[in-house]
């Protein structure tokens, strides 16, 4: 049979079809996250309709994807937000859901709770209200907890809690880990990238090299009971791999379908340069993933430029591509957050020249809120580390932004 | 085989094998992924003849047939048992009862 060395390696040159796909239904969002990585908050008239949606799911059933990663905006103000999950499942193709909570009635719970094909995904970027809140907006915190009250009141169990990890949280690791251990969930952590209005607090929100390693180390302790989506392949040149494939999927195993239709190389990467095409050309969504130019470059070999010297390049790949572009760094070179200090001494050569910005802005007009600095007071004495796993909770190993979550190759 | 449960000590050639009726598998250029709606989880098969065992597993007497008919050697026979051993451990696979 062949060596796993070479599945990796099948994948580095594409699949007929995604693996999983992030499909953003509306750019419309109750809320206005300061790193929103879709710079959602209106929604947009071009906005794909229902029938339409209805035609993508289709095109995705002959495609065989097995699920979508459903967000936004949040895609739970869209009316026809449960006839198209309902539609999806029928259809063959599984749905799993991110929301910052604001529609999860205890009726609606109880419905998610009952069907097999359908994940929930709760948005949570604080352990504390204060934290949460200065990110997400006044009393996203109570909404995302009142969600996860109803799921767990409904027995859903195993939903996700998902965390963009910032410099303000990553002292809460284990305090999110008790939350998700509260309510029978599983704790998925994320990346927070420069995409988005992320471009414009990365440099006040991105975790410091000495808290990357703190996470790297916690992440390193948990294993496989927090999920990562493949978000932090770029510390896996501290050592040890983390769960996960550890190779950027852009293009090759994942893409964005967003809310008009535009098809990016991932959810990160909104800007003209990662456009592939659209789901309303000829051909729809598959002769954009097969066809499409930009992809067909992106499944080609990468030259490690000027990173292919360094003894961790195996391990890291170089990093992020959309984490390199939007701090206006050359794709070939090092991810801002190197952990071998390479970033930095990127981002200080590149200093003062502009980044590229990303392609539309649906931001509400008013009220675009500030990060509020704020500090974390010394914690507990640390406590016994994560948790064992529960028996019960279903193993859930599902795609997450990269379907390559939980795959260890051999 | 699958992404991260370790084989069961041991896989029963001789019994009768069927996919789990909640997966879903796709064929691929390097043989084929599979996917569980029930565990959610994400499995691959790294070889066009693993799909064809995987595939005929449903209508053979036993996986073992199921490995000669998809043209498997007795020298091959102990890492395909392998391979079937960890499908099983993460569900993909199940005995058939028969009926």
């Amino acid at each position: 049979m062949t060596r796993p060395l070479a599945l990796v390696e099948q994948f580095q040159y594409g699949l007929d079809a995604p693996i999983c796909l992030t499909w953003e239904l509306t750019y419309a969002c109750n809320l206005s996250c300061v790193h929103c990585l879709s710079s959602s908050g209106r929604r947009d008239p071009r906005e794909l309709t229902a029938a339409e949606c209805r035609a993508v799911i289709d095109e995705l059933e002959r495609m065989q994807v097995f699920y979508v990663n459903i967000g936004g905006g949040e895609p739970t103000v869209r009316a026809d937000f449960w006839d198209l999950v309902d539609y999806a499942t029928a259809h063959h193709v599984g749905v799993k859901f991110s929301t910052n909570g604001v529609k999860i009635t205890p009726e609606i719970a109880r419905r998610l709770a009952a069907s097999d094909y359908v994940d929930v995904q709760i948005s949570l970027d604080g352990a504390t209200e204060q934290v949460n809140d200065a990110v997400r907006g006044p009393g996203s915190y109570a909404t995302a907890l009142r969600a996860m009250r109803h799921l767990a009141g409904a027995g859903f169990r195993g939903f996700k809690i998902s965390v963009v990890v910032t410099r303000h949280n990553v002292g809460q690791l284990d305090d999110f880990k008790a939350i998700a251990d509260r309510f029978g969930a599983q704790l998925r952590l994320t990346r927070l990238r420069p995409s988005g209005r992320g471009a414009d607090v990365w440099d006040e929100l991105h975790p410091t090299a000495g808290q990357q390693r703190q996470l790297y180390d916690w992440l390193v302790a948990c294993g496989e009971q927090v999920l990562t989506g493949d978000s932090f392949f770029h510390l896996a040149a501290y050592g040890e791999a983390l769960p996960g494939l550890n190779l950027c999927g852009a293009g090759r195993v994942v893409c964005l379908i967003d809310p008009v239709g535009d098809v990016y190389a991932c959810p990160f990467a909104i800007h003209d340069s990662f456009l592939a095409g659209n789901v309303r050309g000829p051909g729809g969504f598959a002769a954009v993933w097969r066809e499409s130019e930009l992809f067909a470059g992106l499944r080609r070999p990468q030259a490690g430029g000027v990173c292919h010297s360094c003894s961790a390049y195996d391990s890291c790949r170089g990093g992020c591509m959309a984490a390199k572009f939007f701090t206006g760094l050359p794709l070939d070179g090092p991810d801002p957050e190197c952990v071998k200090g390479h970033g930095a001494r990127a981002l200080a050569a590149v200093a003062g020249a502009p980044a590229p910005r990303p392609s539309g802005d649906h931001s509400h007009r008013s009220n675009r809120p500030r990060p509020v600095p704020v500090s974390i007071g010394p914690r507990p004495p640390a406590g016994p580390g994560p948790s064992p796993d529960r028996p019960g909770l279903p193993p859930d190993r599902a795609c997450d932004q990269s379907p390559l979550a939980g795959f260890r190759p051999g | 085989m699958s992404t991260e449960t370790r084989p069961r000590a041991g896989f029963d050639l001789d019994r009768p094998w069927q996919l789990h009726p909640q997966v879903s598998v796709r064929p691929e250029r390097f043989g084929a992924l599979l996917y569980h709606f029930g565990t959610r989880r994400l499995s691959f098969l790294k070889s066009p003849a693993l799909l064809a065992v995987v595939s005929s597993l449903g209508d053979a007497p036993s996986a073992r047939q199921a490995c000669r008919s998809a043209g498997v050697t007795e020298a091959d026979l102990p890492a395909y048992a392998a391979a079937l051993a960890t499908l099983a451990g993460s569900q993909m696979i199940r005995e058939r009862v028969s009926s």
